[in-house]
């Protein structure tokens, strides 16, 4: 039985560098939306940064928010537009550096929107400076001979911070690596969306990805890396199950 | 005549009858009867009320209920705004409507909770970042502030900008009698997002930023040829001509009669609109009265933040050479015997002109 594959509608080929994953996200949500029907009736709230080029990625009504607020702007476009599925889309400087009291609170206040974060372990757009999510020694232009943890502080968890102290409907982490890894990914992007969708509340899904412009590294190798160094700190897989899920 | 109301609920149930759907807001003195009125008022009537956590947070949740064509409002005070200005000036560039009302105490930083009016270079100059003017309302009685915040949203829609509603601790802390208008039906704006992708986005690069600017130039034409709004007292014979909006204007109202009757020619212009700054009061007074001496401003300020508007719109109206004064004091309501103290010096040649 042939399997009939084609580009989802609602993203568009992006701008983003060799080797990156955000346009492995972004095509995964662009499936999610047409799956579930909602590519017509979806509002976004990106971030500033590299979710900038979602600006022409996406096909949907969206607001680039200011940098970090994308969540307190989708609780107005959810609180005003209760019938329409609404998510945002930043990365881990926005959302967890500049923008952790918005996404905090946003979680904090059960939001029934769809948090996506790409965890790149840096400020990518801006030329690779420290993030939040920043390796304990990697070296990026702002901590050029590596992060210090005992100045810097030691890398954020914001989903496990908001599994556990606030009462989300789903919270996991994916990555995009191998099929492997983007299938269970695709699978939680699926929960979230389930989730807005049936009332449950609020969801994050932290999305692991490669940077091998920032990170200095060929695209495969940047995979490697990803795989072998970043995701053993940051664990991938559900952190907060939905309720009567499996 | 109305019930007595404190004049910040008065404002907030205003709004509530304009139509807004959200409120978004985090508490401040002297502004916060607004936000504790309306945390009963908005379920009760089906409509959304959020305490966030932040006034950043509160401009953005207002940012995104604009975005989808529904009438939004925040309030706040001083510091409050300060924050909000991130999200003014996003959303100036976004052509989203919205109504913020600013409940003025003095100072800079914390300040205190003195009504003062130490906030009017920031409200009328724009406040953030960026190439743009809010308009600027200051009503200077209750009920002025009942009639302003209802019409605020019309003004907002139709020039897809940002309305300030600017009293001050003063207003927003006392009760007047005021009668409230109709509810209005409640609509969403034929531009507001709803989902279907209908406004096509540009790149952000190979943005014509000329064109932007140019569009911007139009609408801020036209607001200034239709927005102006003062209210004008004794210019036909003034010798001498106060200005004062606001808490200041209102005692100015009453004060000209006085001075008057005791054979001042003084007259009054007071601003109801301050941004755009009433320019064609001041070139009905130069056709009327050429004979001007002198303007007064009467501001709760330092050394005055509308002097400059009042020397600018008098140069620009055949006023250059007339001396244009302040009479300030920090905060609190300018009291009678102070304004005709400081007159007497002007006229006695013992206070220096401002411009």
């Amino acid at each position: 039985m042939a399997i009939e594959k084609h580009a989802p509608q609602a993203v568009n080929p992006a701008m983003f560098c060799a080797g990156c994953g955000h346009g492995v996200l972004l095509r995964l949500i662009g499936e999610c939306l047409e799956e579930y029907g909602v590519e017509k009736k979806t509002l976004v709230a990106i971030g500033v940064g590299c979710s900038c080029h979602l600006k022409t990625g996406i096909n949907c009504d969206l607001i680039q928010s200011p940098h970090g607020r994308a969540a307190a702007v989708a609780t107005g476009m959810r609180r005003a537009e209760p019938d329409m599925f609404v998510f945002t889309y930043q990365g881990d400087g926005d959302a967890y550096n500049i923008g952790i009291a918005e996404t905090l609170n946003a979680a904090y206040r059960n939001e029934n929107i769809c948090v996506f974060t790409v965890n790149n372990t840096n400020f990518g757009m801006t030329g690779g400076q420290m993030s939040w999510c920043t390796m304990p020694g990697q070296k990026t232009t702002t901590s050029p001979s590596g992060r210090d943890i005992s100045i810097t502080g030691a890398p954020i968890k914001v989903p496990e911070l908001i599994a556990t102290s606030f009462a989300p409907a789903y919270v996991a982490r994916g990555c995009v690596a191998g099929p492997k890894e983007i299938n269970q990914l695709k699978g939680f992007i699926k929960n979230a969306f389930e989730a807005q969708l049936n009332h449950e509340g609020y969801s994050m899904v932290e999305v692991l990805s490669t940077c091998p412009t920032n990170w200095g590294m060929k695209p495969l190798q940047a995979q490697k890396h990803m795989l072998e160094n970043v995701a053993p700190y940051y664990t991938i897989g559900e952190i907060k199950p939905r309720k009567g899920a499996n | 005549m109305g019930d007595m109301v404190k004049g910040n609920i008065a404002i907030a149930e205003a709004a509530v009858r304009a139509g807004i759907e959200v409120y978004a807001g985090y508490p401040i003195t002297p502004s916060t009867e607004t936000m504790e009125y309306l945390s009963a008022r908005m379920p009760e009537l089906g409509r959304t009320f959020i305490q966030s956590e932040s006034e950043l947070a509160a401009i953005n949740i207002v940012m995104g209920v604009s975005a989808c064509g529904r009438r939004v409002l925040t309030a706040s005070s001083g510091p409050g705004i300060s924050l909000k200005q991130e999200g003014i000036s996003y959303m100036q560039q976004l052509n989203l409507p919205a109504v913020i009302l600013n409940v003025v105490r003095w100072g800079n930083g914390l300040g205190s909770l003195d009504a003062s009016q130490t906030d009017y270079l920031r409200e009328t100059r724009g406040g953030g970042n960026g190439d743009y003017r809010n308009i600027v309302l200051a009503p200077s009685t209750v009920q002025e502030g009942v009639d302003l915040i209802y019409e605020a949203f019309d003004i907002a829609e139709k020039y897809r900008t940002i309305v300030v509603v600017m009293t001050d601790s003063g207003l927003g802390q006392m009760m007047e009698p005021c009668e409230y208008p109709d509810f209005r039906e409640i609509t969403k704006c034929s531009w507001g997002l709803d989902g279907s992708y209908s406004v096509k986005r540009g790149n952000f690069l190979g943005r014509d930023i000329q064109a932007e600017s140019d569009a911007y130039i139009t609408k801020v034409r036209e607001i200034r040829e239709n927005e102006q709004r003062w209210f004008a007292a004794g210019l036909e014979d003034a010798e001498c001509v106060f200005v004062a909006a606001g808490m200041p204007g209102r005692v100015m109202e009453g004060l000209i009669e006085e001075m008057r009757a005791e054979g001042n020619k003084v007259g009054l212009i007071r601003p109801i609109i301050v941004w755009p700054y009433p320019d064609k009061a001041f070139a009905e007074l130069r056709a009327m009265n050429p004979n001007v001496k002198g303007f007064i401003t009467v501001e709760t300020n330092g050394e005055g933040q509308m002097i400059e508007d009042v020397a600018l719109y008098a140069k620009k109206n055949g006023f250059g050479m007339v001396p244009c004064y302040a009479i300030t004091q920090a905060c609190g309501v300018p009291k009678d015997d102070m304004v005709k103290e400081a007159f007497a010096k002007i006229v006695r040649g013992e206070k220096k002109e401002v411009f």
